[in-house]
Formats: structure tokens, C-alpha cells, sequence
């Protein structure tokens, strides 16, 4: 036993690094694989900074920014809101910011729980592998900054402005599900910017000429109906590509909110996961540092307390529910998993037949490098779990007065429940299914967007407003359809020229 | 090993911009939440900045999503009594059984509130706003002198050395210092090659030319590096910087025929004139006088916050303003405007006698006067003679405040920025 590290709560520059170095020993031993680590000491309006920009470390300048800001700092000032105690970026090196407020516990629990916990999620995970590059986003955002704050100078504030406020009310259909985005590094965008922007155009321009009535090349485009062919369901990628009035640097801007859009669609995917991975290495390290004697009795009491703060779960009853608390059932889980390989039980070798008795830290590994929320709750979800929490499921049928409890915690309810969960976090349940359907080439050049509704849910009446922006994108009329369970359209909205 | 680096120093602010842009995005609708609530606004806390709310519809950024209602299946935590195909009345509200809607508003209140500083509220408030008829009389009063550059000098504080131009110079210095015995070793030194070259050249000649080289080599090593005659400094002088100084009359009407509303009103007239003025101009000296059958000059304090009783009579505070313009605030160097607040009544007899000194005597030398009347009643005498002088002087406005809302706008009506 050595003696702790520090015993005081305030922190100070050595003290971190000496508590970094014991972190990083223990992080090694457990096989955590992380990006080098950037660690920034950062006050409170610093922090608030950072809310305000979504956690990117450098932005562009918009007013929604200034509008998060200012609701923020409102909230923090009045007392209703504290601040998060870290935030971590997604690059390589792995940023996160340490608020100077905290106590050296707090530092402490911060470096295990951002700089190895999500930093070894960011670098592990396969959506962040296919969706991020880490490398090169740092120089994106500033290429993004300084070509939209050059755009400014030149086409006015306004312009930029209302160009963005269009795509922003686009970011999330701007996303490709199914293809890998190309990582490229700022100096390779600006050199191919204006080669892009010079194609972009000449793709475009050939798209109009052959609406241009030619015999022969009328009888072909005869057979063709739609354009695109196939829905499209990336609506920003669409516009970028295709809208014919766009000029070339409207379309860079474009593509600048989509790939940002891009770049944070992998979190929205993998927050319980993430989370969940993030607290549960926290918890074994604070530990570690603990049983190896580095840190006090005080120390620990400090950490239990707020770490229990963090993954504990209300009861829908309670006052205190908001949801289905993430740092909760991700860490719930992870540790469910350990406790699986560790010490299986008669039911998890029956649910369980593969992980169950396994080594713990490769599948925990397994499986944090392999799935998304979705996926990972419908694979990893166990019954003990569901009677830990106990689950519940309830049906919400419009058309129908009463509310109905489908399943609960027992053994017909554990399939059925860890389905409906994982369907939870299925992000196209969960946003509406939208996409463009056909553009009137020959015509006058209308945008068809298709909806359809998923369980008969309807759209949020702000469509209208978001069909005002996409007018605005596309510069023809456009309209948006909705379909119903059979497939024939029941509702239109348009936004006329 | 991570590296750790202290942001803390780092500017702060990063957010401003995107602030400015929120504010300058909304100017319209912030602009309209004050002008609301600058009647209402209490005097004391006038110096501070505002609490701003403007509608939440106004600032939601539109995205698709998806609405209540369809089919949805919930998973909640924490079951205590329920079983499968149990039957639960819908909550009122109508989510209650769905999770919290996604929503990005927050709080879900229908107001967006949030501070500006007192300078974004003057800002605001005052937009487009100008004391009329400004001269620049005289550059008099000069406040403040600004450091500005003035290219460069050959003498001055270590602190101003311009390094580049210094090392420029003595750069210059060697080379031209250098140039003549440069030239002149060249030479000797090709003589000398040539006379090494020669079989049996003339030794004492050869010694000579060694010596000489010799010494040219010295000499050309002498040259200083660099020499307090290479030194340049940045230059800077000082250039005042004229500000146009003005003096505001406020004239106010304490009789008992002045109600505490109507008071009340008036007062609000002059914070709202006192709080432009200041905005605009460094040096605005106010002269408060407030008058019933007799007029005084008062300090602020007296003015807003005594009660006098008594009748009135208007003329007696216009001669003292005229005295006090004729003593201290000569119209040659000051830009003097003045406003009356009145309920309207005077002494019959003293209305034409206003008018009187008014066009021959203070207006000439004013540069803007601006009446106001505030009652309820209809116009009485004063009014009537006031109108008068609108034609023959458009340094004369007046307006008519009814009640707390009348206020602002017509504040603004009286300085609206003039377009030339």
C-alpha cells in the first residue's frame, strides 16, 4: 500500500498529471485503446462556450448558437441548471475540457470517465470508425468556419444566414445511412473545392440541358418516370447535388452542415452505449486507484456519492423521471455483462449461451466495438436486468381511450419487453421517415417529398415551416406527400413558387 | 501522457459573436418588447440593463419530427403494481403515457427571456434616434487626446524601438560604409594575385599591398554591427479629439395643479432624454429648473423628488433659462436644447408673454426645443400660443402624452434621426 496521491479537494496542475499517470496505468492493464489525450482546464463561461456550440471546439457563427448560449447562461445564472463536468470531443487527440469548479476527485473521475472511457468508445466503435474521422474533423470545422465567415464577407450576413437557417432545418435528413463518407483532410477540401464546385455545376447545368426537348432523348426520359430513380432518403445530399439554382458556394454550405450533421449522427446512436461504457470504466478505475491506495476514504465516499447521482434511475412515477435515464441502463448493462461472463446463472446460460462464463474483458469489448444502442440492447438486454429495472411496457393507441400494458418483468414479458426497448432506440422510429421521392424534370421542376408515417404517427405541424426552407434550397416549388399504411397518398402539403 | 493545457487565460467570449447575432437577428421583436416595457420601467433602475422576452414561436428552429398520437409503445422503469393487459385511464395532458415529446424549447413556456446589458438596451431603445440640429460649435472643450502613429523617429524610448526599420538601417549603414574600402580591397587584392602570378614581381610592392589589405581588412571588421545612429523608433502624438459638448434645460411644471401621475410621467419624459443625452454626447451638462409662480434652478434630486404647491406661471422658468444661457452656457460654444413638461395650465395672462420670449429670445439660440403636454384634459391657453411659434421655428416641437404608453413614442417622435 502506498499512500493516496492527494487528500485535500483542491486540485492543481501536478496533482492531475499524477493522477492522469496512476489513470492511465490502470486504463492500460484493462486494455482500454484510446487516442493520445488532450486535457484543457476550462472556466465555467468557457464551459458555457462550449454548450452553446454543440461541443464543437470551433465553430461557425450562427444566431442558433448565440440563442443556446443565451438560454444557457440564463439558466446557469438563475441556479436552474448545473453545468456538465466534462465535455469530450470526438478527435484525435481526444479533447476534453475539465471545469476548474471541480474538485480534484471530480478532475480525477473526469480524466477516467472522458479521456479513457469515450475516448476508447470514439476510437473502438464502428460507427465512429465508419462515420468520424477523428484526424480530420479539428481541421474541417476551421476550413467550415473560414469558408462560411469568407462567405459572409462577400455575399452579406443575411444570405449566409437564411442559407443556414435552411439547411439547419435540414441537418437531420442529411444524413447517409448506408454509405461510408469519404475522410478527407482540410487541405485536400480546399483543393478540391473549387474542382467540386466547377463539376457541381456543369452535373447540374447537364441535368436541366436535357429537359431541353429532344426528340430521341424524349422517348428515352419517357421510360424513366421518377427522378431520382430510387427515393432518396439523404434530402441535404439530394439538394447539394441537384438543387439547379444553388450557386457553388451555397452548395459547399450546404455540405459543410451536412458532414456536420454527420459527424454527430454516430452519438445520437450510441448514447446509452457510449455512456454506459464510459461510467462503467470509470467506476473500475476509481477503484483501482483505491485498492492500490492512491486515494482516501474521503475521495471514494465523494465518488460513490456523485457517481451514484449519475447512474441512478427514477421510477415513472417519480417526480424526478425523465425517461429512461441512459448513464443508467448502459452502465446497468456493461456491468450486467461483466457479471455474465464472471458468474452466470442457470437462466443467463440459457440466454446467454455464448458470453455466458466468457472472458469479460473481450466481450465487453466485443461488444462495444460491434453495436449501436439498438442493436446492443436487443443482443445484451438480460432478463435479471428487466426485473433489476422493472420494465414495463405500454401501449399508447390513439384511437383507443385507455392505455394497456402490453408486458412486464416475467417470462413472457423479458422477449417482448427488450424488443420494445431496443425499438426505443431506433433512430428511424423514431424520426419521421421522409424522402424525396420525384422532381417534375420535365415540368416545373417541383420537389416531391414522400412521408411515411410509422404506427400511424403524424407529423409535427412545424413541416410546413421546414418545407419554406427546403423551397428556399431547391428554388422550385415543393411539396410533401403522406402516405398511408397501403401505400396511396392521403395528405399534401406544398410550398408553391 | 496526455497533455494538459490551461485554457483558462483563452479569451473568453467565444459565444459573443453568435450572441450579436441573435440580438441583431431579433432587433425587431426586442425592440418592440422594450418599447412595451419602457412605461412600466421604474426610474430607479433605469442605468440597468433589461430583462428582454420575445415570443418562442418567433426563434424555434423548424425540423421535422414527429407529432403525439398514432400507435406508440412505451418502456417505463420501476412497475410496482401492474400486470399484463391491465387497462390505464389516458393522464390528462395527453402525453403523459408517451415519455417526454422531444422537444428543443426547453421549458416549453411560451416566452423566450433573457438579459441584455444596459448598453445593448440604450442601444435598442435609442436606435435611430439624434439630438437634432447638432453643431460641432467650436472645438472648445477638449476632452481627450488620442495616441495616433506618426511614422518614425530617430529618438525615443527603448519600448518604441522599431526593430525591423532599426536593423534595416544599420544594414544600409554597413553596406554603405563599407562600400568604398570593399572596392578598394578588391582591387588591391587582384593586384596582388596578378603581381603573385608574375615571376619575380616586385617583393617590396607585394609587401606593401599585404599591408595595405590588411588594413582595409580591419577597417571594413569596424564597422559596428549596429549603432545608436540606426536606431528608430516608432513615432506617436497626440491628437485631441473634439467632442461636441451640449447642455439640456429641463423645465418642469410643479405647481399644484401637477398631479403625482402626471409628475410621474414628466419624469419618465427627462430619464428617458437624460439616458439619450448620455448616450450620445460625453459632455452634456443638465440644468434642471423647475418652476411654479417663481422658477429655480434645482440639482436632479430636487427636481424628480420634491413638492412644491402653488399657481403658475410658465414665462417665470423661460427667463431663467434665458438668464442662465446669457451667464454660463454661451450659444456660440454650446449646443443648448431645453424641454418643458407641463400639464398645460398657466397663468392666462403669462401664455402670450411665452410665446413672447420664446420667439424673440430663447429659440433663436436654442438648438432644439421640445414642449411637452401631458393631461387629459383638453388643450388650455399655453397650447394654443405654442402652436404658433410651429411654423416661423423648426427648432420648436411639441406633442401631446396622454397617459404611461404615450411615453416612448413620443420620445421618438421628437428625435427621430432626420434624414438629410
Amino acid at each position: 500500500m502506498s499512500d493516496p496521491i492527494s487528500t485535500g479537494a483542491e486540485w492543481t496542475f501536478e496533482l492531475i498529471e499524477k493522477y492522469h499517470a496512476e489513470i492511465e496505468n490502470i486504463a492500460e492493464e484493462y486494455g482500454l485503446d484510446t487516442y493520445p489525450n488532450q486535457i484543457e482546464l476550462i472556466t465555467a463561461e468557457q464551459m458555457l462556450d462550449a454548450y452553446a456550440s454543440v461541443g464543437m471546439p470551433i465553430g461557425y457563427s450562427h444566431w442558433s448558437f448565440g440563442k443556446h448560449f443565451i438560454k444557457n447562461e440564463q439558466q446557469y445564472r438563475r441556479g436552474r441548471m448545473g453545468l456538465a463536468y466534462e465535455i469530450v470531443i470526438n478527435s484525435n487527440p481526444c479533447i476534453a475540457y475539465l471545469m476548474e469548479e471541480n474538485t480534484m476527485m471530480m478532475q480525477a473521475l473526469v480524466i477516467a470517465h472522458a479521456s479513457y472511457g469515450h475516448n476508447s468508445f470514439f476510437k473502438g466503435n464502428y460507427l465512429f470508425r465508419a462515420w468520424t474521422d477523428a484526424e480530420a474533423i479539428i481541421d474541417y470545422l476551421v476550413f467550415a468556419k473560414r469558408f462560411i465567415s469568407e462567405c459572409e464577407e462577400r455575399y452579406g450576413i443575411d444570405e449566409v444566414e437564411n442559407l443556414l437557417d435552411s439547411c439547419h432545418a435540414l441537418q437531420n435528413h442529411g444524413v447517409d445511412r448506408y454509405k461510408r463518407p469519404y475522410p478527407v483532410s482540410m487541405r485536400e477540401e480546399q483543393e478540391r473545392l473549387e474542382e467540386r464546385e466547377a463539376y457541381l455545376q456543369s452535373q447540374v447545368n447537364d441535368l436541366w440541358h436535357k429537359t431541353i426537348p429532344q426528340k430521341e432523348a424524349a422517348e428515352e426520359e419517357a421510360k424513366q418516370q421518377n427522378f431520382p430513380e430510387e427515393p432518396q432518403e439523404n434530402i441535404l445530399y439530394f439538394v447539394e447535388k441537384n438543387a439547379p439554382l444553388l450557386e457553388p458556394w451555397q452548395r459547399e454550405v450546404v455540405r459543410i452542415v451536412r458532414k456536420i450533421g454527420q459527424y454527430f449522427y454516430p452519438q445520437r446512436q450510441t448514447q446509452v452505449m457510449n455512456e454506459g461504457w464510459a461510467c462503467f470504466w470509470h467506476y473500475h478505475i476509481m477503484n483501482a486507484l483505491y485498492d492500490r491506495g492512491k486515494v482516501t476514504d474521503g475521495f471514494m465516499l465523494e465518488f460513490i456519492q456523485s457517481h451514484t447521482n449519475v447512474v441512478s434511475q427514477p421510477d415513472f412515477d417519480s417526480d424526478y423521471f425523465s425517461g429512461i435515464n441512459p448513464y443508467a441502463l448502459g452502465y446497468a448493462m456493461m456491468t450486467d455483462i461483466k457479471r455474465i461472463c464472471t458468474d452466470p446463472e442457470e437462466e443467463d446460460k440459457k440466454w446467454f449461451p455464448d458470453i455466458a462464463g466468457s472472458n469479460w474483458q473481450q466481450t465487453l469489448d466485443f461488444a462495444m466495438r460491434n453495436f449501436k444502442d439498438e442493436s446492443f440492447i436487443s443482443q445484451f438486454l438480460s432478463p435479471r436486468m428487466i426485473r433489476d429495472f422493472k420494465l414495463f411496457s405500454i401501449l399508447d393507441d390513439e384511437e383507443r381511450s385507455e392505455l394497456e400494458v402490453t408486458s412486464i418483468h416475467n417470462d413472457s414479458g423479458y422477449q417482448y419487453i427488450r424488443q420494445a426497448l431496443s425499438n426505443q432506440y431506433n433512430l428511424s422510429m423514431n424520426e419521421p421517415n421522409i424522402q424525396v421521392y420525384n422532381v417534375d424534370v420535365r415540368g416545373d421542376r417541383r420537389l416531391t417529398l414522400r412521408h411515411i408515417p410509422h404506427n400511424n404517427i403524424p407529423l409535427a405541424d412545424t413541416s410546413a415551416e421546414v418545407l419554406k426552407h427546403l423551397r428556399r434550397l431547391w428554388g422550385f416549388g415543393v411539396k410533401l406527400e403522406t402516405l398511408d399504411a397501403e401505400g396511396e397518398v392521403v395528405n399534401t402539403e406544398e410550398c408553391a413558387d | 501522457m496526455a497533455q494538459l493545457i490551461d485554457r483558462r487565460p483563452n479569451a473568453k467570449g467565444k459565444s459573443t459573436v453568435n450572441r450579436q447575432r441573435f440580438l441583431r437577428r431579433y432587433k425587431k421583436q426586442i425592440k418592440k418588447a422594450i418599447s412595451e416595457q419602457i412605461s412600466e420601467r421604474s426610474i430607479t433602475d433605469i442605468d440597468g440593463g433589461e430583462s428582454v422576452s420575445i415570443p418562442k414561436r418567433d426563434i424555434t428552429e423548424p425540423t421535422f419530427r414527429n407529432d403525439q398520437g398514432g400507435v406508440r409503445e412505451g418502456i417505463y422503469p420501476g412497475n410496482k403494481e401492474f400486470a399484463p393487459g391491465d387497462k390505464i385511464k389516458r393522464p390528462p395532458g395527453g402525453n403523459g403515457g408517451q415519455g417526454r415529446r422531444a422537444s428543443d424549447s426547453g421549458e416549453g413556456e411560451d416566452e423566450f427571456v433573457f438579459d441584455i446589458s444596459r448598453d445593448e438596451y440604450l442601444d435598442m431603445l435609442f436606435d435611430d434616434l439624434e439630438l437634432p440640429n447638432l453643431q460641432k460649435n467650436q472645438l472648445s472643450k477638449m476632452t481627450k487626446s488620442k495616441s495616433v502613429r506618426a511614422g518614425f523617429t530617430n529618438d525615443g524610448v527603448p519600448t518604441n524601438i522599431n526593430i525591423v526599420r532599426s536593423l534595416k538601417s544599420a544594414m544600409s549603414r554597413r553596406v554603405a560604409m563599407g562600400a568604398e574600402p570593399r572596392r578598394r580591397l578588391h582591387q588591391l587584392e587582384d593586384e596582388l594575385q596578378a603581381l603573385q602570378q608574375e615571376v619575380g614581381g616586385d617583393e617590396s610592392r607585394r609587401l606593401e599591398l599585404e599591408q595595405e589589405i590588411e588594413q582595409l581588412r580591419k577597417r571594413i571588421k569596424k564597422i559596428p554591427f549596429i549603432d545608436t545612429f540606426d536606431l528608430r523608433f516608432n513615432n506617436f502624438v497626440q491628437r485631441p479629439v473634439p467632442t461636441s459638448q451640449a447642455v439640456m434645460f429641463c423645465l418642469m411644471d410643479v405647481s399644484g395643479s401637477m398631479d403625482q401621475e402626471t409628475k410621474d410621467i414628466a419624469k419618465r419624459f427627462y430619464i428617458l432624454l437624460y439616458l439619450f443625452l448620455t448616450r450620445s454626447y460625453r459632455d452634456v451638462d443638465v440644468v434642471y429648473i423647475r418652476h411654479h409662480t417663481q422658477a429655480k434652478e434645482v440639482d436632479e434630486e430636487e427636481f424628480f423628488y420634491s413638492r412644491e404647491t402653488g399657481g403658475t406661471i410658465v414665462s417665470s422658468a423661460l427667463e431663467l433659462t434665458r438668464d442662465i444661457v446669457a451667464q454660463r452656457y454661451p450659444p456660440t460654444d454650446w449646443n443648448i436644447y431645453a424641454a418643458q413638461a407641463s400639464d398645460g395650465d398657466n397663468w392666462n395672462d403669462d401664455s402670450p408673454l411665452c410665446e413672447q420670449i420664446l420667439a424673440k429670445q430663447l429659440l433663436p439660440q436654442l438648438r432644439y426645443y421640445a414642449y411637452v403636454e401631458i393631461t387629459r384634459r383638453d388643450h388650455q391657453g399655453l397650447w394654443a400660443h405654442y402652436e404658433n411659434l410651429l411654423q416661423a421655428h423648426d427648432n420648436f416641437a411639441m406633442q401631446h402624452i396622454r397617459e404611461h404608453d404615450d411615453i416612448y413614442p413620443v420620445f421618438r417622435e421628437f428625435f427621430r434621426k432626420q434624414t438629410q
